[in-house]
């Protein structure tokens, strides 16, 4: 496996992805499944660790492990300092104006579910009464909104995606009103690979003054992301989609928004006094931290954001895009298999279906062959709707994965033929 | 491919193929909902029942290759039996695909629903392989008001 890329971004010209190093940092990557060598094509679900994420969690726990911000002793000094570093690593990472706007929560779950029922409701208690999301949501850019609508009686409109799985634009802007309380759309879909329009969606919203959440969990992995060149209001990004471990989110808000929020939950740390009289609650980011968090989580995600850094994501974006036109080739040469979402600008996401084998026998038969694809409706069960299938199967890349890798599915799915013949 | 051939046995391959069985009852005496949302598999199970016999037993639904063929072969085993040799076959079947010792030694014997044994060595397929039965069991207890859920 020699394949390498150059990158096209004359600011980092000459650097490559060498991805034979590059998978040598991921010790997960090198065994065997069912007597076949593991091809890992279910990124979107989860990314692999690269071994310094994995020494940084251990050696953590090994010499730093204290609790943060409350400890004077050398050791939790230590943590707090790991923890904020982490703080500044993700702020610069999407490009954030101040660290204080990074809020570190347990998932990009617990970000959107925060900013529904903090400012979300907020919106809604001043007057406006509907919330846009789109049709290609992830299930976890629904519900909290589904929540918040029936708690408080607002109204949930859906923009439409066309049969290639992209945003219908015109129709979106024909949603926003002064009765928008709050847009909230995927960066990239997961089930579908789209990449939104998301500056043209954040431009329309804000020409009518509305605040837009931008769901990232499958955008921050594979495209550079500057929050304050998007101007979105909030983004939500899930640590172990990036290499990171899992258990740690984090939730950007733009400095304002956030300080105006209620707290998200009470507790520990997001206080600074408590007395039956008064509370005072703590400043951002920590009045949205309860809880003693997961310190080593985030340092993690620290260490995953440095390694993402060092290869570079305008490598990682190219390396990508080219194995993405090499599947999508493949893919397409096999009879009878047709990909579910071909939008023009899309992440290396490849959802198909396959005659009428299920994709459940699909994703077992190619277990046996040692490569983990995702099957299901992937937790959006409205795309599948759109396209009237109960399910598909998703191979999805990440940097590390091959043009063999690829040719070991097509192998794999002529196996699936055999069987089903 | 050895394994394989185990899971994916002739019968079952036909089963999926040409389910039996695959239609609506009209005016079914039970009839009960099935959702396996790990793969988005649904079933709809129709029974007739004549005191306590099973007089016919339908389906409609869509699935992957294992569930849809065990929908096929359970209505053909549970025609004809009482209640009582249902849930007996039920709990025997059960045992078969998750390779747990029955209790149950008496009663109707798995017959040609022994072609499942190679389940038991795919434990995400379990659920595949007892969506129908488990919906077929609600109808059966009157629980009809709530969607069957294998997960």
């Amino acid at each position: 496996m020699t394949t390498s890329v150059k990158s096209s971004d004359p600011q980092t010209s000459g650097a490559r992805l060498e991805i034979e190093r590059v998978r040598r940092d991921f010790p997960i990557l090198h065994q065997t499944v069912n007597g076949r060598p593991l091809v890992y094509l279910d990124n979107a679900a989860t990314g692999q660790k690269p071994q310094c994420v994995i020494d940084t969690i251990q050696r953590y726990y090994e010499t730093d492990n204290a609790n943060i911000h409350r400890g004077v002793h050398e050791l939790s000094v230590r943590a707090t300092d790991a923890y904020e570093r982490a703080r500044a690593k993700v702020q610069r990472f999407i490009g954030a104006g101040r660290s204080e706007e990074i809020v570190f929560v347990r998932s990009a779950t617990e970000a959107v579910n925060l900013v529904a029922q903090t400012f979300g409701r907020q919106r809604i208690e001043a007057g406006h009464n509907e919330i846009v999301i789109s049709e290609m949501e992830h299930h976890s850019n629904i519900v909290p909104w589904d929540l918040l609508c029936k708690q408080t009686g607002a109204k949930l409109l859906v923009a439409p995606i066309n049969d290639q799985g992209e945003l219908l634009l015109d129709d979106y802007k024909n949603l926003l009103s002064p009765r928008t309380a709050m847009v909230a759309i995927g960066h990239v879909s997961n089930a579908l690979g789209t990449i939104n329009p998301v500056r043209d969606i954040i431009e329309a919203a804000h020409q009518h003054d509305i605040p837009v959440l931008l769901d990232g969990a499958q955008a921050a992995p594979h495209l550079k992301i500057d929050v304050r060149e998007l101007d979105c209001d909030f983004y939500a990004i899930s640590s172990h989609k990036l290499f990171g471990p899992t258990g740690v989110g984090v939730l950007y808000g733009k400095y304002d928004f956030l300080n105006q929020m209620p707290p998200y939950q009470g507790g520990g740390e997001m206080i600074k006094s408590v007395h039956f009289d008064k509370i005072t609650y703590n400043d951002v980011p920590f009045k949205f931290e309860a809880g003693t968090p997961n310190i080593a989580g985030a340092i993690g995600l620290g260490a995953a954001v440095d390694y993402v850094n060092d290869l570079g994501l305008d490598n990682i974006a190219a390396y990508e895009h080219e194995l993405l036109g090499y599947a999508t080739e493949a893919l397409s040469s096999i009879p009878q298999l047709r990909l579910i979402g071909t939008a023009r600008e899309k992440a290396a996401v490849l959802s198909f279906v396959f005659g009428d084998i299920h994709p459940h026998d699909m994703g077992t038969i190619l277990n046996q062959e040692g490569i983990a694809v995702r099957t299901g409706h992937h937790c959006a069960q409205p795309v599948m709707d759109h396209f009237d299938i109960p399910a598909t199967t998703r191979a999805s890349l990440a940097f590390y994965n091959t043009k063999e890798e690829i040719d070991a599915l097509v192998a794999g799915l002529h196996k699936v033929t055999e069987v089903f013949a | 491919m050895t394994d394989l051939n185990e899971l994916y046995e002739a019968q079952i391959l036909d089963h999926n193929k040409s389910p039996r069985n695959r239609r609506r009852l009209e005016d079914a005496d039970r009839r009960a909902d099935g959702y396996n949302p790990l793969c988005g598999d649904k079933i709809t199970v129709f029974i007739d029942l004549e005191d306590d016999l099973v007089k016919e037993v339908t389906f409609e639904g869509s699935g992957c290759a294992i569930s849809t063929a065990s929908a096929s072969m359970m209505t053909q085993s549970l025609k004809g039996k009482t209640l009582d040799e249902a849930k007996a076959l039920f709990a025997k079947f059960h045992s078969l695909i998750t390779g747990e010792p029955c209790e149950i030694q008496n009663g109707p014997e798995l017959g040609k629903l022994e072609v499942f044994s190679g389940v038991c060595q795919y434990p995400a397929r379990v659920k595949c392989a007892t969506l129908a039965w488990h919906t077929v069991n609600a109808a059966l207890e009157g629980d009809v008001d709530d969607i069957v859920s294998t997960e």
